[in-house]
This record gives C-alpha cells, structure tokens and sequence, in this order.
C-alpha cells in the first residue's frame, strides 16, 4: 500500500536526529566507550523514587487535574521564586507537562502559525527546528560563534529580525555547546526584544546545572516576564528523566492556551511523576548541589584534558556537554566522530547534528564517571596522536 | 580540597596529579603539596591495589576471629593488638564496641591451617579470653568494590537525541 499519500508532508520532509545515526554504528561495536549520551548518568535520588513508589502503594493511580497537581504547582512557583525571583500564580501561570519536550512543542503551537518567523540559535537541541515546522511557523537560524563562547549577541538577532518574527527560543544553558548567559548577556537581548516586540520561549532545564555562576531566568530580566515562556523541568536538576515531567510557566492567557493543547492531547503528565517532583522540590535541594560538584569536576577534567591535546575548548558554564574544536584536524565532524569511533572506540556526536554552525566541533557529555571520562580521554589523545605521526 | 582530593585518591590512587588538579581548580604543585602533608601526618597510610584474591587460583583462604580478651591496666587493649598483629597471617585487627573486642582478619593456605593457628598461637596468648572462627566464603563488597560483579554497570540510557 502506497502510505506516502497519506503522510503529513511536513513530517515526511523533517530529517531524524542525527545524533541517532552514529548510535546504531556504536551499538554494534565491541568495547565502545560512550561520551555521547545526553541525559545524567545519576539514578534518582532514592528518597524521591521512595515517594513515587508510595504514591503507587498508596492508590495514587488517577489522572491529576489537567494543569498538574495543586501542591506541585505551588512547590514549582515557590522554588522559581527562590531559585530565580520570579513569581508565578500557581493557579493561571503554571501548567505541568510531560517533560520540557512537550511544553515547548505546546508553546510553539500555541504562538506561531503559518507566515510567522521563529528566531533559532544554533548549535542547539535538535527539537526546536522540527517542532516549529510542525507548528507551521518558518524557523530561521541564528548562527552563534565559537569567538563568542556560542552566546547571542543582541546585533545577531538584528541581522535576523523581519516583521514576519514573533518567536525567539533561548536556549541556555545549551545543549550542545555548554554556553550559558549572564545576566548583562540576557539584557542585551532583552533590548532587543522589546524594541521588535518578540516573544520568547526560553528553556532553561539545564539552569540548575551551572558552574560558578548563579543561574538567571530571562523572566527575570525586567520587562521580559510579561513576554516569556519558561520551559524547565525535572530531567536533568534532579536526573528524573524517565519520570518525563517538565513545567511551562508564563503569562496567563498564554498558559491558558497551552492548557487546552495539554488538556486534549495528553490529559494530565504522569501522575506518579507528580508525586514524585513534589518531594524533589521539597527536600531535593541538597541533591542538586551534590550531583553539580560531581559534574563540575568532570567539567573541568575534560576540559582540560582536550586543551591539552591542541583540541580548543572554551570553558563551558552550564549543562554536561563541552563542544571542542576539531578543526585542527583537518576533518569534518562527522569525519572526526565515524574515525575516532572505528579506530578507538569512543562515541561523540558530530557538532553539525546541532546546526551547520556545529561544524567543526564535536559534542562531548561529561554524563559519565570520571573513570570513564579519563578512560576516554586517554583513547581521544592517542587518536590524535596517531593522526599528528602519520 | 581537604577531603575531595582524599575522596579521589581513595577512589583511584592512579590519577595524575594534573587530572586531580583540574578536577579540584588548582595546581599540580598545591595537589603536591597536600598529598605530602597528608602522607607525613599518616592520614595516607599507603597505596595498594586492590585484589580479588578469590579469581587467584590456590591463593589463600580467609577468616574473621572475634577475640575476647582481658585489657591491661596500664596499655589496655593496645599490648594484645600490637601481639596479635606481629603474626605474618594477620591482615587486619580492629578494636570493637559490643559483644567481643578484637575483630582479627586472619589469612591461611587452608581453612584447616587457620583452624589451627587460632588454636595453637592465637588463643593461648596471655590475656585472650575467647575466640571465635568465621570463615569467610566470598566477598561482595570490599573498599567500596563489587568484587563479584553482582550489581549491573552496563549503561542502560540508551535515548539517542
């Protein structure tokens, strides 16, 4: 049967993942050392699984009302009060989704349409690109330079700016690259989107995972909480990422909006995940802290250790991912990514799998043991040294 | 850095002093430094690999003696451990709170070879009240190691975007 006709043609033209590809190769292979995964190698800390597991024992198995649960809604506004200064009614301005995943496919769909243009940086996660095309809307790609350790730089938003642009999607910390935005980053941009009067989605699951810095909210930049969408989440703050639970917090009509969308396409999130986030935010804080020192020291080892075999990489200061510099080698991305794996059996993704603009650097997670990690490093520096006899 | 540095070394004494020093923010000289003082002080006491003799084939047997023993006025506990500890086939004496004293690590060619160095030199030292024999038949976790592999350490994330 000819199923062509009857697939959506805006699906059947979005490429897959192409982190994806290198995967399939790497399974396959013997003895292969992974640095390539993008989720915390943590488990969940145990008194947050116990809750989970006593909301089950406990009968807790409905749906929850569509927004998420009260109690949750209230700790998730708290805690971005606390962590970030900026409040948010639990009633109106909160909806709790099946990870940060759906909340920005429910902003995008609920704020752009066809004719309008949505404002990308790249390198970035590879779900934006395919769920603005899903939404109708036209993505189009802000190009940020390694120069500038990949942040956005108001003068780039300019170069991009149309009257058909309605979206901006900030993505920091940033996955792949690590680049993170201060404060004074975050106002600069925020200039800009008062003056061409945008709207910004930005997703900030990776703020807790910020090193040496305190992380800002762009909602807290000031004038820009009436114009954001936060989108953030359990993943990677507490390494819940099976739990699939994630949040969207905005203005009301917005939120009202993305509610319907939620309401009629997913219901209400995981209900046991629910419970779960609610002790998370309660008495997890401590967890966050242990799990950023063990990531912090990663950061700095593998920082160091490609510095110190001439593979440039600036210092990242967010997420788990470092974005070296591969150009030294006379080799694409995935060049440098498909020999590094055939030869000593180490998985990075290819930097154009985030953008064009990630050619010539490869993704790095430091989400693994620092025995890993030095494992791996040892394998990459006797790449290279290889490549620098022959 | 204090117990960081330490916390490292006692999971890996194998690491280069830049790796510690990156991963600690500082220099190679001050992780230097502080592994000396730490070492002069006897809070490192030693670096060793860490074996499992039981994947060693006709290696040792081992046991664990709990002592009784009567504590001196003048050295306490201290005369008897120092005694004990001087046998070749002792691996480890720690002192106890509860229902013995000693807890004697003792290793043998044979279970019979331990039997009978307990009943021949351990127990007939002045000052032992009792001792009791616990082989030991397989270690699951020694020093923070799974010895026998028990617990899965295979990656199971396996999303890929």
């Amino acid at each position: 049967m000819d199923y062509e006709r009857f697939l959506n043609s805006k699906i059947k033209s979005t490429k897959p993942s192409g982190i994806r590809k290198f995967f399939d190769i790497a399974n396959e292979m013997e003895n292969v050392i992974s640095l390539s995964i993008g989720e915390p190698d943590f488990k969940t800390p145990w008194h947050i699984r116990e809750t989970g597991i006593r909301s089950l024992e406990k009968g807790k198995t409905w749906y929850t009302p569509n927004r998420g649960l009260s109690n949750l809604r209230e700790e998730i506004c708290k805690y971005f009060d606390r962590r970030f200064s900026v409040k948010y009614n639990p009633d109106t301005e909160t909806l709790v989704t099946v990870g940060g995943s759906e909340a920005i496919d429910a902003a995008l769909r609920c704020l752009a349409e066809p004719g309008d243009e949505v404002l990308l940086p790249q390198p970035s996660f590879v779900c934006y690109e395919p769920l603005t095309v899903m939404a109708g809307a036209t993505p189009v790609i802000i190009e940020t330079k390694a120069e500038n350790d990949f942040r956005l730089t108001p003068e780039e938003i300019e170069e991009k700016v149309t009257d058909k642009t309605k979206l901006l999607i900030l993505p920091y910390p940033n996955n792949p690259t690590g680049a993170s935005m201060s404060r004074e980053d975050y106002e600069a941009v925020a200039k800009v989107v008062e003056k061409y009067d945008l709207m910004v989605i930005s997703d900030e699951i990776y703020a807790e995972l910020s090193y040496g810095t305190k992380p800002v909210s762009f909602a807290s930049v000031t004038g820009m909480r009436d114009r954001t969408i936060v989108v953030s989440g359990f993943s990677k703050a507490y390494a819940m990422t099976g739990w699939r639970l994630g949040y969207a917090l905005g203005p009301e009509p917005i939120i009202a909006q993305m509610t319907k969308l939620h309401q009629y396409g997913i219901m209400s999130a995981p209900t046991t995940a629910q419970y779960a986030a609610i002790e998370a935010l309660q008495n997890g804080d401590n967890d966050i802290v242990k799990m950023r020192e063990q990531y912090d020291m990663r950061r700095r080892l593998i920082v160091d250790g490609f510095n110190s075999m001439g593979l440039i990489c600036f210092e990242p200061k967010g997420a788990f991912y470092v974005f070296p510099c591969i150009k030294s080698t006379g080799m694409s991305s995935e060049e440098f990514a498909s020999n590094l794996l055939m030869s000593k059996h180490v998985a990075v993704v290819p930097g154009n799998a985030f953008g064009d603009c990630g050619e010539g650097f490869v993704r790095v997670s430091y989400s693994y043991s620092v025995q890993h990690i030095k494992e791996a490093l040892g394998r990459i520096r006797a790449f290279i040294n290889e490549l620098e006899q022959h | 850095m204090e117990n960081q540095l330490l916390e490292l070394l006692q999971d890996n004494c194998r690491y280069t002093n830049r790796e510690l020093a990156s991963m600690l923010n500082t220099t190679e000289e001050a992780v230097q430094a502080k592994i000396s003082e730490y070492e002069q002080k006897g809070i490192i006491c030693g670096y060793k690999a860490l074996i499992n003799w039981e994947k060693v084939p006709g290696s040792e047997v081992r046991a664990l003696i709990e002592l009784k023993v009567a504590p001196k006025p003048d050295r306490g506990f201290e005369e008897i451990a120092e005694r004990v500890m001087a046998f070749d086939e002792v691996e480890g004496v720690y002192l106890m709170a509860g229902n013995y004293d000693l807890a004697v690590f003792v290793k043998g060619h044979t279970f019979q070879e331990i039997a009978l160095f307990v009943g021949k030199r351990l127990s007939p030292l002045d000052s032992v009240l009792s001792a009791s024999t616990h082989f030991i038949l397989t270690k699951y976790k020694s020093n923070m190691v799974d010895m026998q592999n028990l617990t899965s350490d295979t990656d199971e994330r396996e999303c890929f975007i």
